[in-house]
Parts: structure tokens; sequence; C-alpha cells
């Protein structure tokens, strides 16, 4: 089978545990403001590659990953997913650590076919970097140009079949950063039992060179990016949401 | 058993110098955390103040703050030097001032002057003329005996660095024999050595019979030198302070009489160690005392400074002196040497500060205890300071008590010494090769006149032919220019400190090295898998190159290219080894340019590659600038593959990551989360 690709890198340190072979899927049906990837974008557009060949870089460097894994991130991998599923299925045969990182733009509980999928992709999975960029659906489809319900279903599926994910979300000043909607996600992440991290990511601006090459308008023209402090603040009004509303989920007897 | 060993497991070496023996018998491996360790005291933090001030003052005044000119430095031409004597626990300076230059004129006069000069200080006359008419210096030798093509590569940059100005380094006295032993022994030991020199007198015996001469009246001299300091280094170190300062003694005296391009201290963390487990039991010192003896220790080595030129510094980038101590490793009975005192000497750059000076060069392994390396990775992280070695290709080699010299060069303490050997620029041999050995910058025949490339379009086949042989020819007049020099070196600016603190028969390694890799790897592939055009001048010369379509390029862990980079030093090495070298050498090479690379690109055409005249090259055995593009796992495999039995002498690679790149921030990032969020504060 045949995988579009944007590009790898072979020493990924911040998609998961460990130093870890990081494979960018071309194609993302998202429109983030602040994505610093838009060069994957494109649907169509990209590498062709196959997972031998996705194999035979990994091992190249196979000394490194002791520690780590392989991740998949993109654009969006979950587009690709009959490839994804080949490529964890080598993997997974090698005792490799799998990790997706999605938007879960692509979920969708109605389709029994998609479904049949996703279970299949995720038995090969372990570990799913889940991106919640904004909380609010009307926010969101402003910010994505999609709106968030799929996103969430799949947060609360996650949880049900009990996958390990680790949460991220992005703190963009005067989109992400209010107070009320932190709270809110926090109060979100209290419905679910299987987050084992939360990364709060400040907006920064590196992407902007990006879209210059690609001769598209920066969305976000203007905005500063986050310093760290506020995005501990951030991180702070959602863990005290989060804790408080796990403990009155406690007290209904719903935990 | 001597009172000063009391405490101590006998062995072998009680009875002959062998101070790997005192180490595996006696030292206590460290498997514990960082915990134990202990900030400065109020001496060591007003000390370090004063360095500050002084390094404020130094750079104010241009980068050199005081110099001597009139006094020849040997071991024992100055008075003591301080910083503040009653607060100093590891007393000794190159001269009677801390940040005063010593003299150092046995490897060239010229040099020494304009050292002083372009500082804005002049020898003195009477010196000048002593060391012009009365006393020939390495460099004067040297320069009797060049052949005019060895002149004409050396201006043309074919051949660069070589160290026929000044001194060579890159030995390692063993130092820790003076406080093991103490100077009497050590004289005793030479002069049993002397007496088994043979008695036929041919050069070879007579020459060595000069040398332990020599070694035995340094060994005096260092002495004496001691004294002045008001210590007594003739019997062994009787506790961990005594021994520092005995090791500092060893090391002081071999950086007062030679001005080497590297000069390193070895490996003396863990042998320390001995004295201060056997301190700590005894109750003689406590903790704090001992990280602060260190501090001492490592405050004196990072104020080591010598007298050189501009041009020197930019080929070395900054005043480095390489004062490299190797720290860790496994021992070859699979406990590894890491003591509480390699963890005392990282911590020094907690308790002074970040500095580049000593380097210290942690000797990676895996099964290096977990504590250790986490502790070497944060101070990594805080200091960008730490230099790692790959262990486990060098053990096998050298076993378990070798030091690097410089940043790479591996040999065993005591046991094995460098001839070093600068480098030959393998990517203007690639371009003599194409120009029939004209150089193309200053268009002057300097390699011979080979058939060069007429083509318009570069055939590799072709290109690897006519490269061979230009090759073959740099291999060749490199290895006879060492030849004068380390001859000359010998003669007139010889080691005889550092000699008498090795054993008498000493393997000696011929150092070679190379510059250009990535750039003629890089070169080759796109001859070999692109469309390569050759532009030449009004004369016929090549001087430029348009590359039409893509190339695999070093750097990516693409076995295409990578493998022309191993097949060439391979070729290169090999063209080394066939040459006779000098007082039976074993010949290695290095690829290692950490700084000087900046200054062999700006001396060096445009190359096939895409790389314009005057860039410089990568690093060491870097992959060029920008062209590996999946990371730096990729990147690094394709330095890994390089052959290390045909660059022995080392390989390095410079890497640089910002911290955030490294992982996630604490701080921001919360891995691990408790179900009940119970642990989030």
């Amino acid at each position: 089978m045949i995988g579009r690709i944007h590009s790898t890198e072979t020493f990924g340190t911040v998609d998961g545990p460990g130093i870890r072979y990081v494979v960018f899927m071309q194609g993302c049906p998202m429109r983030c403001m602040y994505c610093h990837n838009p060069d994957t974008w494109t649907i169509g557009a990209g590498r062709e590659v196959t997972v031998d060949d996705l194999m035979t870089e990994y091992d190249g460097c196979k000394e490194f990953y002791t520690g780590g894994g392989i991740t998949v991130t993109g654009g969006e991998p979950l587009m690709q997913i009959e490839f994804l599923t080949e490529f964890f299925t080598t993997a997974k045969l090698r005792g490799i650590h799998t990790c997706i990182d999605t938007s879960g733009i692509v979920f969708n509980r109605q389709s029994p076919e998609f479904m049949e999928k996703i279970d299949k992709l995720l038995a090969l999975t372990d570990l799913v970097m889940l991106d919640i960029k904004h909380i609010n659906n009307a926010e969101h489809q402003k910010l994505c140009k999609q709106p968030n319900t799929n996103i969430l279903d799949f947060a609360t599926y996650l949880s049900e079949i009990n996958k390990s994910v680790w949460l991220r979300h992005v703190v963009v000043p005067g989109i992400t950063d209010n107070p009320t909607y932190l709270a809110q996600l926090g109060e979100f992440l209290a419905t679910l039992n299987n987050i084992r991290a939360l990364d709060v990511l400040p907006y920064h601006t590196m992407g902007v060179v990006k879209y210059e090459k690609l001769g598209i308008d920066y969305p976000l023209k203007g905005v500063p990016p986050l310093p760290k402090a506020e995005a501990i603040k951030a991180r702070d009004i959602i863990f005290a949401a989060w804790k408080k509303r796990r403990q009155e989920l406690k007290a209904e007897g719903k935990d | 058993m001597r009172e000063e060993w009391t405490g101590f497991v006998g062995g072998t070496w009680e009875n002959q110098v062998n101070v790997r023996d005192f180490i595996q018998r006696n030292y206590t491996p460290y498997t514990g955390d960082e915990s134990f360790l202990c900030g400065p005291t109020d001496a060591t933090q007003k000390l370090w103040a004063q360095v500050l001030e002084l390094s404020k003052k130094e750079r104010e005044a241009g980068g050199v703050l005081d110099m001597d000119t009139k006094v020849v430095s040997t071991l024992t031409s100055h008075a003591a030097g301080y910083l503040n004597k009653d607060l100093e626990k590891i007393v000794g300076f190159q001269t009677d001032a801390p940040f005063k230059r010593a003299l150092m004129p046995y490897g060239g006069i010229r040099m020494a002057m304009k050292a002083c000069s372009d500082n804005g200080y002049e020898v003195d006359p009477e010196i000048v003329e002593f060391f012009t008419v009365h006393r020939k210096t390495h460099n004067a030798g040297v320069f009797d005996v060049y052949t005019d093509e060895m002149r004409v590569a050396r201006t043309n940059h074919i051949i660069t660095g070589l160290p026929d100005a000044y001194g060579r380094g890159r030995i390692i006295g063993d130092y820790r024999r003076v406080a093991l032993y103490g100077i009497d022994r050590l004289i005793e030991d030479k002069k049993e050595q002397k007496n088994l020199c043979g008695s036929i007198m041919l050069p070879d015996v007579i020459r060595d019979r000069e040398e332990i001469a020599e070694q035995i009246r340094a060994l005096g001299e260092l002495k004496k030198m001691a004294a002045i300091y008001g210590c007594d280094i003739s019997k062994p170190a009787k506790n961990v302070q005594e021994a520092i300062q005995a090791t500092y003694f060893g090391y002081l005296g071999a950086v007062k009489e030679q001005n080497g391009a590297a000069m390193s201290l070895g490996r003396t963390a863990t042998f320390l160690d001995c004295y201060a487990e056997r301190d700590l039991a005894n109750g003689t010192f406590t903790e704090s005392e001992i990280q602060e003896f260190i501090d001492h220790f490592v405050m004196k080595l990072r104020l080591i400074k010598f007298a050189r030129t501009p041009e020197y510094n930019s080929i070395f980038a900054g005043d480095p002196v390489w004062v490299t101590e190797s720290l860790g490793g496994m021992g070859v009975d699979g406990r590894p040497l890491v003591s509480k005192m390699s963890f005392r000497f990282l911590n020094t750059l907690d308790n002074l500060g970040t500095a580049p000076e000593p380097n210290m060069t942690v000797l990676w392994s895996p099964r290096l205890p977990e504590n250790w390396k986490k502790y070497c990775a944060k101070m990594s992280i805080k200091t960008s300071s730490i230099q790692y070695e790959n262990d486990d290709v060098m053990r096998p080699l050298h076993g378990d008590d070798y030091a690097i010299a410089c940043c790479v060069s591996s040999m065993v303490v005591g046991k094995e010494m460098q001839f070093f050997g600068a480098r030959a620029n393998l990517a203007k041999c690639l371009l003599y090769a194409m120009n029939g050995g004209i150089d193309e910058i200053t268009k002057v025949q300097v390699g011979p006149k080979y058939r060069p490339i007429t083509s318009e379009y570069l055939d590799y086949d072709e290109v690897m032919a006519v490269y061979d042989d230009m090759m073959k020819w740099q291999a060749s007049l490199y290895v006879n220019t060492l030849n004068v020099i380390h001859y000359m070196h010998d003669k007139y600016c010889y080691e005889r400190l550092q000699m008498a603190l090795h054993d008498k028969e000493v393997k000696r390694y011929f150092a070679t090295g190379i510059a250009g890799l990535s750039v003629v790897a890089d070169s080759l592939s796109a001859i070999k898998y692109a469309k390569v055009k050759a532009i030449r001048d009004e004369d016929g010369l090549i001087v430029d190159f348009e590359t039409e379509g893509e190339f695999p390029k070093y750097g990516n862990n693409d076995d295409r290219v990578d493998s022309i980079a191993c097949e060439i030093v391979t070729r290169f090495m090999n063209y080394v080894r066939s040459n006779p070298v000098y007082r039976n050498g074993v010949p290695t090479t290095s690829i290692l340019t950490i700084t000087s690379n900046v200054s062999y690109g700006k001396n060096t055409g445009n190359t096939p590659d895409g790389r314009k005249k005057g860039q410089p090259f990568a690093p060491g055995a870097n992959p060029m600038h920008g062209r590996d593009k999946k990371g730096a796992a990729a990147s690094l495999a394709s330095v890994a593959k390089l052959p290390f039995r045909d660059s022995q002498d080392g390989i390095s690679n410079t890497f640089s990551i910002i911290p955030n790149a490294l992982g996630k921030e604490d701080a921001v990032f919360m891995g691990d989360l408790d179900i009940d969020l119970e642990t989030v504060k």
C-alpha cells in the first residue's frame, strides 16, 4: 500500500515519550488559523512511500529509539487510516511503541465502516495524542473551519475503550486564553478516564515563514507568541476546573 | 607498605609504577545520585569573584592582561603566584601572578615575539638574540629542512595548521604518578630505565639516554617548583588535598614548559576519589572540604593561559588550552569507573559557573550507572559544557585507563602518546586533482602536474581516478612534512617532564587529520548522481561548477553517499599508512576540526557540492550545514558509519540543540497524571 507523507523526522523528542521516529502524513481537512505546518494541508500531494520505506528509515536509526518509538502526525494521519494500520501492524510485530498525533476530526461514530477501521488501528496503537483546539463549538468553527463535535466524541470514545491519551491544547492570545473556555475544557476532561498527560502549548510564530514561502496569508498576523508564564497560568486554570468537576462527579456518584 | 599508603589495598602498583593497578584495587564505584554534592564555600566564592574581576579586566585590556617578556619560562623560573594565599587550597600559577602569560620561545622565537607584539608587548632583545643566534628553536630546525614542495604546500593550505612554529601538544603526562609515588621514587625508576638503555652507542641509544637524563632533570626541577610553593612532593601524597595538589603540580610543570596545541589533564577523578574515600572514612576531611579542593583545582585549570597570536586564535577560535579531563567510562571488568569524584568534577560547573575549560569529557557507555547518565544529561542541558566520547569503541583498543587529549585523541595514560599532525584539506585536494595540481585560488602549481580533467561534464570514475592519485601525493607529502616536524620538536622542544611521567617504552601514535570530508562526499555524490558541469576561467582552470538535478547528501543516513565518505576515509588512511614514519609511530587519522573548519573553508575555492569559495566547511565529520534533512538521528547515523579503524584518532560531530527541542519542559507539560489529580498542585 502507498502512503502520502510530507516528511520524516528521525529525532523527534516532543511527539510522545522518548526519542521517536516521526512521520508527517500529507493532507488535512482542518485549516486551523495557527497551523504551523500549512505545507501538509493539500490532500494528494507529498511523497509516496511504502511501509517498507518507512521501516527501513526507522531501522537505520533504531538504536536511538529504545525508550521511544514511532509517531505519525501530519497533516491529519487518520485520513490515511488503512496505510497507518499496515504501518502499525508491522511496528507492533516488532514490539515498537506506536503513537498517533491527531485532531480526531475524521471520527464518525455513525459509520460502522469507519468504526471497524478505527478499532483495528487503535488496537495497534499504544498512545493517542489528541489535540482539542477549542472547547466551544462556534469558536472552534471560526478557528479551524470545522465543528468540534466529532473531536469531542472521539475523546469520549477513547475514554470508553480506555485508550491512553496525551491531551494537547494550544493557547493563543485572544483566542483560546479566555479563562471561561479553559475552565470548560477542564470540565470536559473531568468526564474522561484515560488522560495520561496534559500538554499546554504556548502559541508560537515559527510557522509564519512557511506561509510566506507558500504565498498564503497568515491569518494570525500580529498575534504575539504566548509567554511561558501565561501557558502555565492557562494550565492551572484547566486543572483547577478539572479537579473541581471531578470532585463533583464523585459526589454525584458518576465517577 | 609505605606509611602514606596505609588503608589502601596493596598490589603490583606498590612495586612498579602502575597507577591503573592502584585504581582498580582501591576505587569505589558510585551508582548513587548527585544529592551528596556540596555547594561552593565562602573561600571559593571569594576567589572566583576575584577571577571574574580579573577576567573582566583582561577582556577590557583586549584579551591579555599581562605578559612576561624577560623571563623564559621553566619549571623554576618564577616565584610563587597567588590569587589570595590564605584562601587557596590548591596553589600554583604558570608565572608569579594569575593572568600573566609566560614566555615560551623553544617552539619558535618568531611566534613568541609575534604573540607579544600583537598584544602590545615586546620580548627583551637579549632573549631574541639568544634564541636567534645561540639557541636554535623547533621552528628554525623545521625550516632548515623543509623542501620547496613542503613550503609551497603549506602556504597554499593544502596541508594546514602544521605544528611547525608552535608546540605540538597532545601529550598527556600521567600526572597522577606524582601524587601516588612522589618524585623521589619516579626518579629512581627513571634511573633504572636509563641503565636498561643498552650500551652500544648508536643514535637510538644515545637519544634514549639523553632523553631520560632530561626527564630525570625535569623531575628534580618539578620538586623544586613545588618547594617554591612550600610543598614537598618528594614523597607520596598523604591525603586527598595533597594528592590533588601533587597531580596539579605535575600538570602545572607541563604547562610551564610547553605551549602546546592541546595540554590535556588525563583521567584523574576516580584516581583522586580513592584518597577522598579514605579521608572520608577516616574523618580527615568532610565532603564540603573535598568539593572545595576540587573547586580550587578546577579554578586553577581554568586559569591556564598561553601567549598566542591572533592568527592562532582564529584557527582555534578563541584561547583554548584543551585541559581535557576524561570522566567515567566502564572498566574492563564490567564495573563502572564512575566515582563520587566524577560527580564532584561536574559539580564545579554549578559551583563556579559554566566554562569551556577544563574540557570535561564523559566517556559514555549505555552500561554506565543510570544516576550518572541522568546527572550528565542534566548538567549538559544546564551548561552546554560537557563533551561525550564513545567508551565502547575505545575501550577494546586502549583498555580502561586511557584519556582524551584535545577533543578526541585517545591514548593510554602514561603508556601511549601522540605526535600531533594537524590536517590535510581533502576538499582542496579534489580541486587539485581536477586542475592537475594547480591551486584554484593562487593558480600556483602546488601539486604534481598530473593529468587534469578536460571534459565539460564531470564523470565520476574519471574524477575518482585523478583524485585517488592526488590523494596519494597529498598523503605522502603530508606524512613526510610531519616527519620533519616531529624530529625537530623532539630535538629542540622536547616534552621532558611529560615524558618523565610516561613508561620507558611508549607507543607513539603518528596522528594525521582530515578537513572537508562532508564537502568531498557531497561533491562526489553530485558528480555521481546529478549532472555537474565544470566552469573554467580564462586560464582553463576549473573554478566553478553548475549542478543540475538532485543528489543524495551526507547526513541523511543514505548509503549512496555515506559509503563515499567512508571510502574516502579508508583510502586516505591507507595512503598515510603506506609512508614510512618517524620513530616507528603508528599512523592514525582524525576527522575533528571543531573550529578551524572556518579558516579551511576560507582558503578553498568553489566545490561541486554547491559550496561557494570561502564558505566554511562543516566542523569535524558533520554534514554540511542545512543539508541533513531528516533530523538529528539520521545525521548522527551517517557520521557513525565512518570507520573507526581508519580514523582511530577520533571522529567529532558538533551537535547543538535548543533545550526545548530535547523534550517537554516540566513546568508546562504534566505527564503521568494521577487520575485523581491529587498530585497536581
